[in-house]
């Protein structure tokens, strides 16, 4: 009989890499203090991944660990290891990840080693755009992406989305922006009649979004958990 | 080769049998060889309002099934010499039609008609998708008011996801908007929706505006296609309509509320 209540099971997040190669702890610290500076809320506590791959001197990784605690950032490990820095790693309590073989821009850095600014890599989405209305009873999901209608989305229409939603059209059915959980993602329309607006599962209907911006372009997003109307422009 | 188009909505009772009588009329008046078929299996009523009822004896599901041939049970119109009608079968569901046998018996049709007309039931099941999964065109006819638009709106999806052209990949089905029972008093008094609403919330081309009439109903009743009967309101809104489907550019009458004038106001309208 399987057991419920304990399961081990293998999935996939989206990790920020941190590609740099200078490792000093100095270096490190202003180069995130100025990344950090553009969007603080963006990074809060998020996780991060070192790529080591083309460092040139031996990190010190305790010291480095220290300055994303200061930062209020979470290292989780390094990729790219080689066996020595695997084990240093890992005396520093570090996970060691594994590189996925394919795109390791890393090797492009290598070619410009003029380049010594940190490049705090954020997750690439993909964009889907649909060029056509969505109607009554359709739905659109656009899994681990942005979302793009160029159209209207029909009453008893539903769009889905764990990036963004950008409807060029009327949003008059449901709009679902951040379904994967990311409350940073927002819904941006041309004009606002929707049934229901959820950003990372927190939702609102028609009632809730009457007022200034009902059949006005907006773009609505979450903060501190409350829905946020603003103008598009 | 013939021009397939459905006349469907997804509500009931909003006039999708009046308009496919009153269009497949209106195009056969004009000498095309054209056949209006009854997909509301089950709940036959086209006959009655082309007022044929008597001269069914084979119907479409006897076709599919092989118990009749096409030319045992096409109805030739009386009053206009290019019109033919293929009644629904009665005792039947609509499960009776297969995708292959439709298939087969447009093909057959498409060899010797100009146009054919498929009158849809109304509602989103097998006899909805089966009316509207060969066409090329489609008359979405709609009521102004939102549970009608609403459900047109549905219909409108299924045409761009389900239909033939679709599901192979070709341009996809020419839609136009048909606005029944419209009634320019009671959409100043705000009891309905305008042209205006309806075309916004639906976004394709408006086809043509039918105002609500006593001359649908009379003519209903009577088994004579509304559009025959050319002093109505209807009548005429239905010749341009047929005029707008076949390329014409024609002017949308029967928009605003008329003035009455001082006699028809004493004696009534």
């Amino acid at each position: 009989m399987s057991d419920h209540s304990f399961e081990l099971k293998g999935s996939l997040f989206p990790l920020s890499v941190l590609y740099c190669q200078d490792l000093s702890a100095a270096a490190v610290k202003t180069q995130l203090q100025q990344k950090l500076a553009q969007a603080p809320a963006f990074f809060y506590r998020a996780p991060v991944v070192i790529n080591v791959e083309s460092v040139t001197q031996v990190p010190d990784f305790e010291a480095i660990a220290q300055v994303f605690k200061e930062l209020e950032l979470v290292l989780v490990g390094v990729c790219g290891a080689s066996a020595e820095l695997k084990k240093m790693a890992q005396a520093a309590g570090l996970a060691s990840l594994q590189l996925s073989k394919s795109k390791t821009p890393a090797k492009e850095s290598k070619e410009k080693e003029v380049k010594t600014e940190a490049a705090v890599a954020a997750p690439v989405m993909e964009t889907k755009v649909v060029e056509q209305n969505i109607r009554s009873g359709q739905q659109i999901y656009a899994k681990g992406a942005d979302l793009v209608i160029r159209g209207t989305v029909g009453a008893g229409a539903e769009v889905i989305a764990d990036g963004n939603i950008h409807i060029y059209g009327t949003l008059r059915g449901k709009a679902i922006a951040g379904a994967a959980g990311d409350n940073q993602k927002r819904v941006f329309c041309h004009k606002l009649e929707a049934e229901l607006i959820s950003i990372a599962g927190s939702y609102w209907l028609s009632d809730s979004l009457q007022g200034e911006y009902w059949g006005k372009s907006a773009c609505i997003g979450l903060q501190d958990d409350k829905l946020v109307l603003a103008d598009l422009l | 080769m013939a021009k397939i188009i459905v006349v469907t909505s997804g509500k009931g009772g909003v006039g999708k049998t009046t308009s496919s009588a009153a269009i497949g009329t209106g195009i056969a008046m004009r000498g095309f060889k054209t056949v209006i078929i009854d997909f509301d299996i089950g709940l036959r009523n086209l006959d009655l309002i082309m007022g044929c009822e008597r001269r069914v004896v084979y119907d479409f599901v006897n076709v599919i099934n092989g118990e009749a041939n096409l030319k045992q049970a096409l109805i030739k119109d009386k009053r206009i010499e290019t019109l033919f009608i293929l009644p629904a079968s009665q005792t039947r569901d609509k499960d009776a039609l297969s995708k292959e046998g439709v298939e087969r018996i447009l093909n057959e049709l498409a060899e010797e008609f100009d146009y054919i007309i498929c009158d849809s039931p109304a509602g989103i099941e097998s006899g909805a998708m089966m009316a509207l999964y060969f066409a090329d065109e489609a008359v979405v006819v709609t009521n102004p008011e939102v549970s009608s638009v609403r459900d047109s709106d549905r219909i409108l999806g299924m045409l761009s996801s389900k239909s033939r052209r679709a599901e192979q990949g070709l341009p996809g089905i020419k839609e136009h908007l048909l606005l029944t029972r419209y009634n320019p008093e009671r959409v100043v008094k705000g009891e309905m929706l305008s042209v205006e609403d309806v075309g916004e919330i639906l976004a394709i081309k408006l086809l043509g505006v039918i105002p609500e009439s006593q001359a649908v109903l009379n003519a209903s009743n009577s088994g004579q296609p509304v559009i025959l009967d050319q002093d109505s309101d209807a009548g005429q809104a239905y010749l341009d309509t047929v005029a707008r489907l076949l390329g014409e550019d024609v002017p949308f009458r029967f928009l605003n509320v008329e003035k009455k004038g001082l006699l028809k106001r004493i004696f009534g309208g």
